[in-house]
């Protein structure tokens, strides 16, 4: 291709973004926006799934019928919204295999709050609330980007989220009217994954590096420390309606700008954890990599399977 | 389905048919309990996406069932007792699983094998008692056994594969199969609690599908190219509350909390 071809198609491809046009897989796109999409796609489908290993480790221990047949719906969600963002990253050139691949080898990243452990009942509780929560903050304006598929699988995503975060503060709510004994665990729960959730949103604004390209493309709407100020403010009421305190000293309502103040988080902990050396790093892998290898000869037996049945129908044909 | 014969509106009245009664109930939702909770164990660590999600959705029509089952147990009691009263808070040998369920997910071939020998039963079980003459039980193995079917349709197909895939799925799902032959047979065993409701006409009589089961197995296991194992003997005990060693690991587990924080809500 001519460089004024390739102008001329990059021209074309903005102007559609610019009209809030849909890129479909089989459009040209430049590399770098493949690239892109591939990173940030494969590492949301990873996040899916290896988030399925902190709230999976309460399935056998969930305190009601009614919890475990719930919880266990709820992390199926996750393995189908794994499955749809994996086939959306598909459609980009790259396969399941080098996605997982590249997830085993820590090449590829997933979101860092699943590097804390479930310690409790309440964690399951508080991961619905906060960590489906800030992921909805995240997620929603994703429903209008600008790839097709993303948006797409987005769109049945976020529904799901929702339910997914009223179904976590109900169990907070059962907690905070119960026991005390219950009570302190809810407490506790929030203070363990409070600053995580905070972090989830992602670097300041000034150390994020992808902020400003993703804008333009719109895989981001709002950056980073506004997307961290819209949950800070949404969750403080929820929690007073819990009658928990959030475990932030700093924390106040600023009447000038009608958000809530609140204190420096812990980058040191958030790089820590990033760079893969947080409290489950190591076993959040270990696990997908064990299920992974544990399952390769059950992969092989269905395709050889699939394969003499097609070799038995071509002889009979 | 029209039931087989009437029930005398009687019958549950007698204090010794609703024990019975209750006694049968539990015989065939713990069953439902234990298995789901063992394939609640594997929930993310499947071998890809797809059977994973396959076993949850198992899992959860398994535990499904145990709610409406349990819940009809609580009303028969009249005395308060919940769904969870009854699944978290007996004693290991008052658990009346067969000993199958409560085999461990030692591998996928296991996890398969051990599934389509109760898959084949449950359907072939909820099918008859689509007749009973209890008309609770009546709509719930009317609701169960669509789901049965899907159950016994995937747990055969993996069969299939495994049995006909690779020289690997080949001898561990053989492996799995001679393991787990041995419990089959304690399916089809009566109780004193079973033939009192066959004799009401409320359970199906299983013994004569006995025959039958195990031409369907057979049957499958030959098109997925495995043997069938020859056993002199099989194991019973499960349904008399005598387990295997890994029933109290399972219930230490799936009790923790109910034990843990009594009367409390969640």
């Amino acid at each position: 291709m001519s460089e004024a071809e390739i102008k001329n198609l990059e021209e074309q491809f903005e102007a559609k973004i610019a009209a809030d046009e849909k890129i479909e897989p089989k459009d040209w796109m430049p590399e770098k926006y493949r690239k892109t999409h591939i990173r940030q796609i494969s590492q949301h489908a990873h996040s899916e799934i290896v988030g399925m290993l902190p709230e999976g480790n309460w399935i056998t221990r969930a305190p009601s019928l009614r919890r475990k047949v719930a919880l266990l719906a709820k992390v199926q969600d996750e393995a189908g919204h794994g499955l749809y963002l994996y086939s959306a990253c598909e459609t980009l050139g790259i396969s399941r295999e080098q996605m997982y691949e590249d997830l085993h080898s820590g090449k590829a990243k997933y979101s860092s709050i699943f590097n804390y452990p479930t310690l409790t009942w309440a964690d399951i509780g508080a991961i619905g609330w906060l960590v489906d929560g800030a992921a909805i903050i995240n997620q929603v304006p994703l429903c209008n980007t600008s790839f097709g598929p993303y948006a797409r699988a987005m769109v049945r995503v976020c529904k799901e989220e929702s339910f997914h975060q009223r179904q976590g503060y109900e169990i907070m709510l059962s907690l905070c009217n119960g026991t005390e004994e219950q009570k302190q665990m809810a407490q506790d729960a929030l203070d363990r994954w409070w600053w995580p959730s905070l972090m989830m949103l992602g670097p300041t604004d000034a150390a994020s590096t992808h902020t400003e390209q993703s804008m333009k493309w719109k895989l981001k709407r709002k950056t980073n420390d506004e997307l961290r100020q819209q949950f800070v403010d949404q969750t403080v009421p929820q929690a007073d309606i819990l009658g928990l305190t959030i475990p932030d000293p700093e924390l106040k309502w600023n009447e000038e700008t009608g958000h809530y103040d609140f204190g420096e988080i812990d980058w040191d902990e958030f790089w820590q954890v990033v760079k893969g050396h947080g409290p489950m790093n190591k076993k959040r892998l270990e696990d997908r990599k064990n299920a992974w290898e544990n399952g390769a000869w059950v992969r092989e037996a269905a395709t050889a399977y699939a394969r003499k049945q097609n070799d038995r129908k071509s002889k009979s044909a | 389905m029209k039931p087989i014969k009437e029930l005398n509106p009687t019958f549950l009245t007698q204090e010794e048919n609703k024990e019975h009664l209750i006694n049968y109930l539990l015989e065939t939702a713990d069953n439902y309990l234990i298995l789901g909770q063992r394939l609640g164990e594997l929930c993310g660590h499947g071998p890809n996406l797809e059977p994973d999600i396959a076993i949850t959705n198992i899992s959860l029509d398994l535990l499904g069932q145990v709610r409406s089952f349990y819940q009809y147990i609580a009303q028969l009691k009249a005395n308060q007792t919940t769904e969870d009263d009854i699944a978290f808070l007996r004693k290991e040998r008052e658990y009346k699983n067969v000993l199958l369920v409560e085999q461990p997910n030692t591998d996928f071939g296991y996890v398969i094998v051990r599934q389509y020998f109760f898959d084949v039963y449950n359907r072939m079980f909820l099918n008859a008692l689509q007749q009973s003459a209890d008309e609770t039980l009546r709509s719930l193995a009317f609701k169960g056994i669509k789901e049965a079917a899907y159950h016994e349709r995937f747990s055969g197909d993996w069969l299939k594969r495994l049995g006909d895939g690779t020289e690997e799925s080949h001898h561990r799902v053989q492996q799995a199969v001679d393991d787990l032959w041995i419990y089959t047979d304690e399916l089809f065993h009566s109780t004193a609690s079973s033939k009192a409701m066959m004799e009401a006409g409320v359970a199906p009589d299983m013994l004569q599908l006995r025959e039958y089961y195990y031409e369907k197995v057979e049957q499958l296991l030959e098109t997925a190219t495995l043997k069938v194992p020859e056993v002199e003997y099989f194991q019973k005990g499960g349904k008399k509350g005598m387990h295997s060693e890994y029933m109290g690991r399972i219930l230490a587990e799936m009790q923790y909390m109910q034990r843990t924080y009594p009367n409390s809500r969640w």
